[in-house]
This record gives C-alpha cells, sequence and structure tokens, in this order.
C-alpha cells in the first residue's frame, strides 16, 4: 500500500510547500508512490490519517503547539522541512526583542484573537519529536524527492555532514569571504550546492551547522578579511537566532564585543 | 425572521496561507460575513530594522514563497530610492524577465493548479492526471518552464538570489538564454491551448462597482515593474506618496491590516491592470483577451482567472522578446553606483502576480535599515473580497449550507489571495 502523506504549514511563507509542487517532471510519478490525504494549499482532501507528515514553518502563535501535537500523535513519521520548522529560520529574529515591542509596533499593541503569539518564534523540536529534517531556506526539491524515496524504502534521508564551502570549491565559485564579503560557507551545512555564493550573495547559513563548525575561526576570518568579529555575529542570527541553536555560536562570536 | 445558521469554511483550500469564511444568516438578512485572516504574524517590518540595506532583498522575499521575486524587486527598488540609484537599461531588462517568469508561474500554479479543479468538479489537480492528462501536463510544462526562467536569473524561484542595489550577483550567459529562447518558442502552442480550456470554461457573476488601482510606468509598458499609482477614478498617486491613496487600519477578524482608498472599496491585481492597461497588452495577450471574452469594464472578480490567463500570454511573450534582446549583448553592465549614499526613504512599488506591493524604508547614513512599512496585494483585496462574498451570498440562500461554503471559496480563491504574505 502507498504510505499517506500529509502536508502542514506554521508561521512561514509556504514557499517549501511550493517548492514540493515545483517537481513538475516527476510529479505523476511521485503521485503514483505515494497517497497525498492533505495538502491545503493544492487540495481540498483533509485526511486525518497518515503516515507521514511533511511540516512546515515555525511556531509562533499560542494554537500552534496543540495543533503540531495533534499532527504529532497522528503521524507514524514527522519530517520538518525548510528553515523556519529545523531551526526557527527568520521567524526568530524577531526573538532578539519581546513580543509587546512588536506588537506596538505593527499592531498599535495589540495581542489579542488573530494577533497573538508567542513570545519566541520556535522551530517544531522545542514542542514534539521529529524524526527527519530537511534543511533549507528554501528546502531543494531534489533533496525532497530524494527523502521520500529514503522514507518510502525505509532508510535514513542523507544530510551532508560538509561545509557550504566544500560545494564552493566543487564547482569553482571564487571565495567571497577572501573579498570581504560576510560569508558563512565554514560553518555552515552544504547540500544546497553553494547556490548562494555562485549568484553573488554570501552564504547565510539557512541549512544550519555542519558537523564540526569552529566560530571562533569565523570570527577570526572575519577580522582578518577587514570586517568585525560582531559582524559575523549579525550574520548567524539570519536563521540561526532560536535560542538553542544561537547556544552554538554565542560564545565563541559574541554579538555585543567591540572588536 | 427566519432561521439562523452559520457558513463556516475552516482554512480555506487551495490558495496561499490560512484564512476562514465566516458568515452568520438570519432567514435571508446577513449579519456576518468575513474572512478570516488567521495566519501567524511574522513581524518583517521589525526583522528588517537595524539590517545592512544589502540583506533587504534577501530578507524580505522570505515574506512569500510564491512571489519572492516580487519581494525582491519591491525591496531593491526601495532601497535603489532611499541610495539614488538609477539601474542601467541591462539591469532592468533582467529584473523584469524575472518578473515576467514569476508572473506566469504564479498565474499558472493558480489558474491551473488551483482554480481548474473547481470547474471539472474535482477537490485538486491529482484526479484530473488521469482525467486531462493533457491539461496536467501542460501546466506542468507552463509552469517548469517559468521555474527555470527565475532560476536562469536568479538562481532560484524561491527566494531569488542575486539581488542587490544597483547590480546583480549573477546575469545569464548566452548558452543559458539559448536555452531560454528555444523553450519559449515551443511553449507558444502550450500557452494557446491553455486559452481554449479557459475560453470554455464559465463561471458565477458578481458584479458591484469598485475603483481598481495598478501602478502604471512610464513608457507604455504593461504594469510590472512600477510607477505611479493610477486609480479607475482618475486618480494617480506618486509612488512615494502612497499614503495619499491607501489608508490601513485593523479590523478584529483579520492579523492582516486592512486598507481603503479614498474612495471606497479597491481592488488590484490582474483585473485592475487589465482594466487600466489592456491597450498595452501585446497583440498575442490582446487576442487572448478577445477569445476568453474579457471586458475591459468587467467588475466579475471571476473574472481574475480569465485576466491571469491573458497575463500568462502576455508574461510569456515579454520573456521572449527579453530574452531576445538580452542574446544580442548578454554581457554584464557596470553597477549604478549610489548619488546618496548617506541614505534617506525610498519607496518600492512594482506589480507583483496578485496586484500593487509597497516596499517603504528609510536607510541611515550607516547603511541600516531604521523603519520599513510593506503593504501587500492581498490586504489591498481584502475589503473588497468581503464586499463581493456580501454581494454574492443573496444569490447562494436557497441552497444547503455545503453548497454556499463551496460557491464562496470559489470567490475567495478567484481572487488568488496570498495570505501569509498579508499578514507578514
Amino acid at each position: 500500500m502507498r504510505p499517506r502523506v500529509a502536508f502542514f504549514s506554521f508561521g512561514s511563507c509556504e514557499g517549501c510547500q511550493l517548492q514540493v509542487l515545483s517537481v513538475e517532471d516527476v510529479l505523476p510519478e511521485l503521485l503514483s508512490v505515494v497517497e497525498v490525504v492533505n495538502f491545503r494549499e493544492a487540495m481540498d482532501d483533509r485526511g486525518d490519517d497518515y503516515d507521514i507528515a511533511f511540516v512546515e514553518g515555525s511556531l509562533v502563535k499560542p494554537d500552534d503547539v496543540a495543533e503540531l501535537q495533534q499532527i504529532r500523535a497522528r503521524a507514524k513519521i514527522l519530517v520538518a522541512i525548510g528553515a523556519c520548522a529545523c531551526l526557527g529560520g527568520v521567524n526568530a529574529m524577531r526573538n532578539r526583542r519581546p513580543v509587546t515591542e512588536l506588537a506596538r509596533e505593527v499592531y498599535d499593541g495589540r495581542q489579542d484573537g488573530v494577533f497573538a503569539a508567542l513570545p519566541d518564534a520556535s522551530p517544531l523540536s522545542s514542542v514534539v519529536q521529529v524524526n527527519y529534517e530537511i534543511r533549507g531556506c528554501p528546502i531543494d526539491r531534489i533533496e525532497f524527492l530524494e527523502a521520500v524515496r529514503s522514507l518510502i524504502a525505509g532508510t535514513v534521508p542523507y544530510v551532508p555532514p560538509f561545509a557550504v564551502c566544500v560545494e564552493c570549491t566543487l564547482r569553482g565559485t571564487p571565495c567571497l569571504l577572501e573579498s570581504g564579503i560576510p560569508c558563512l560557507g565554514s560553518v555552515a551545512r552544504a547540500g544546497c550546492n553553494a547556490v548562494c555564493p555562485a549568484y553573488g550573495a554570501p552564504c547565510e547559513a539557512c541549512r544550519g551547522f555542519h558537523e564540526v563548525p569552529n566560530f571562533e575561526a569565523l570570527g577570526e576570518a572575519f577580522f582578518r578579511h577587514g570586517m568585525t568579529r560582531t559582524l559575523a555575529a549579525e550574520k548567524l542570527q539570519l536563521f540561526n537566532n532560536y535560542r538553542e541553536v544561537r547556544e552554538a555560536w554565542e560564545q565563541a562570536v559574541p554579538s555585543s564585543s567591540a572588536t | 425572521m427566519g432561521a439562523s445558521r452559520a457558513v463556516v469554511v475552516r482554512h480555506v483550500t487551495r490558495i496561499e496561507g490560512h484564512g476562514n469564511i465566516v458568515v452568520d444568516l438570519e432567514g435571508d438578512r446577513i449579519k456576518r460575513c468575513d474572512l478570516e485572516i488567521v495566519e501567524s504574524p511574522r513581524f518583517f517590518e521589525v526583522l528588517l530594522q537595524g539590517r545592512p540595506y544589502d540583506e533587504a532583498p534577501r530578507i524580505s522575499c522570505r515574506i512569500c514563497g510564491i512571489c519572492s521575486v516580487g519581494h525582491a524587486t519591491a525591496s531593491v527598488h526601495a532601497v535603489e530610492a532611499a541610495l539614488g540609484i538609477t539601474p542601467g537599461p541591462k539591469l532592468r531588462a533582467v529584473r523584469r524577465l524575472n518578473m515576467a517568469g514569476e508572473w506566469l508561474q504564479s498565474h499558472i500554479l493558480h489558474v491551473c493548479f488551483l482554480v481548474a479543479p473547481d470547474a471539472f468538479g474535482v477537490p485538486s489537480i491529482v484526479p484530473m492526471v488521469g482525467s486531462h492528462p493533457d491539461v496536467v501536463k501542460r501546466a506542468l510544462r507552463l509552469k517548469r518552464l517559468a521555474n527555470d526562467i527565475c532560476c536562469t536569473v536568479s538562481g532560484r524561484h524561491v527566494m531569488p538570489i542575486s539581488y542587490h542595489a544597483g547590480w546583480m550577483g549573477h546575469w545569464p550567459e548566452r548558452v543559458e538564454l539559448r536555452a531560454l529562447q528555444e523553450r519559449l518558442i515551443a511553449a507558444e502552442e502550450d500557452l494557446d491551448a491553455l486559452v481554449e480550456l479557459f475560453a470554455g470554461l464559465s463561471w458565477p457573476v458578481v458584479e458591484r462597482r469598485v475603483e481598481h488601482l495598478a501602478s502604471l510606468e512610464d513608457g507604455g509598458a504593461y504594469p510590472m515593474m512600477g510607477g505611479p499609482l493610477h486609480s479607475t477614478s482618475g486618480a494617480v498617486t506618486a509612488p512615494e506618496a502612497y499614503r495619499d491613496a491607501l489608508h490601513e487600519y485593523l479590523v478584529d477578524h483579520s492579523a492582516a491590516k486592512h486598507v481603503r482608498g479614498t474612495d471606497g472599496t479597491i481592488r488590484v491585481g490582474a483585473l485592475a491592470r487589465y482594466a487600466l492597461a489592456h491597450q498595452r497588452l501585446h497583440p498575442r495577450a490582446k487576442d487572448a483577451a478577445a477569445r476568453l471574452k474579457l471586458r475591459a469594464d468587467s467588475a466579475n472578480p471571476f473574472d481574475y482567472v480569465a485576466a491571469q490567463v491573458v497575463e500568462s500570454v502576455q508574461a510569456h511573450q515579454e520573456a521572449l522578446d527579453l530574452v531576445s534582446a538580452l542574446l544580442v549583448d548578454p554581457a554584464p553592465e557596470a553597477p549604478a553606483r549610489p548619488g546618496r549614499p548617506h541614505g534617506g526613504r525610498g519607496v518600492g512599488m512594482v506589480e507583483v502576480p496578485r496586484g500593487t506591493l509597497v516596499h517603504d524604508y528609510t536607510i541611515g547614513a550607516d547603511g541600516r535599515i531604521k523603519s520599513a512599512n510593506c503593504i501587500i496585494p492581498t490586504s489591498l483585496n481584502l475589503v473588497s473580497i468581503e464586499g463581493d462574498m456580501r454581494a454574492f451570498v443573496p444569490s447562494l440562500v436557497g441552497r444547503p449550507s455545503p453548497e454556499i461554503a463551496h460557491a464562496l471559496e470559489m470567490l475567495v480563491r478567484a481572487y488568488d489571495p496570498c495570505v501569509s504574505c498579508s499578514v507578514h
């Protein structure tokens, strides 16, 4: 029997689900090996009986917690898709300021009803057990297909353990850091084929960190190339600012140092 | 007094993001008729504060997966306006090509994946893989082509990479442009079949007078890259004075702000652009409009679908023309330099698939964003959507509640709302 698959989203842009819809060339084949029972962005069906739940987005409002727990209780396998779900992502940038302040700036101070927000935006793993993660902002559609293939085969989806720098080297992209551009490739987890540096933007570590990131060395490298260590911390806040993710780097690259 | 009943749709399907339809009826009387926007606030305007301006297009494109190229474009325009940067002709052409790719991608997704199932009486495109394989294959081919246009220009469609104030981080190469050109020429047949398909479909009619708005650029091009905001009322507003024409306010049932115009209900998007600029369309798109019998003065929201089909033809034709022009000389253009490096205020107003999008930034002398405001097309349409729901309900009251719910879902869907975008 085909595994039953469901898609859900919390605080996000729904771009990862859009990436799922971007598997145009193999969509008919994909639909022949899995049964999609719930995918609000694209379908009316609202099945509650599913084997695999793919969940996009961060937990950002009070209702999200119970809703995610319900999905967890129903799914045999829960897969977090994208930076928001895996790391907190850009949503967690707001955690540097109290939510009352944010509400004052955007909603005239209202925090009731539809304006309610949790104190921190957080990844799915802060509330439930996550079985697998597909990283990236957005996820890569080929990587998504690979993950589905692995899950059907009963194996563990592959997550590259090495740095984005490896991929830049392999595709021959000149080093941005050496030209004084604040690139996080040396600590960032690969899997994206280093697409951002190849298209002229520094790596911002949207896939989190690889197995052995050296944040002291990152700060030193920024300093050596004419930037401040504080700038390294500032760049790390973009996708990796949720407190448990931030713990990995904030001692090594203090955001308040004057250097 | 008749019996009370409630029609509720929790999480309207086949739209981007989370919205609920809530209608309370007492006999024939409408007591409540709301589109609740229950999407999560993400506070993007605050996230941008304090960040270096170079990051702005990359942060703000994360507002929306479907229109991320549009957000990057509005964002980079705002930064350029603030810094006094005038983009060169080739930079403008490459960015327009990317927007055309996004329009095509977004419109095809909406009309074929989200709306067409209603016409065929099925809950999604999935059953159509078996029942209408040609329709599905065509839609998939067009969507793939549209995505590949964006991948060529900006590395990927969702979250474009190469946007910087005054320059591109990557220029499409001759071999890439040549490949796109071939595929764009081959796709003409698919677009023709798309027009044919939608010309044969019929939709409900909800006629209601509204003000249509679109940002029209100088020089007579079809509205895409922005310019003064024109209204069917005759009013014209400069982008930086948008607050004179668009008034944001809070309502209890929506995490997205509502917006009213100066006269009343406003609408933006494909139908509004068509109303204001149909004479600027490419002849092939004009021909499509004639085949679809799309009236220039249509106020029926279900005509958004036909207008998007017309604009798909337009976007495809523009992409083909731009690729061909770039192929004459694909060499990169020198970066445009800031005329006002100490910053200031800048407004980027562009036409994204769903309508007029505004990014308004103030950049400090330290190169950091001091404040930001974004107005999203779906926010601009919310008052009109609810007005149309109210106008539509009386013709539905005799029907069972699930049918009313389904009809109202179709109405909301016709607007192609982008809900997470509207909340941001």
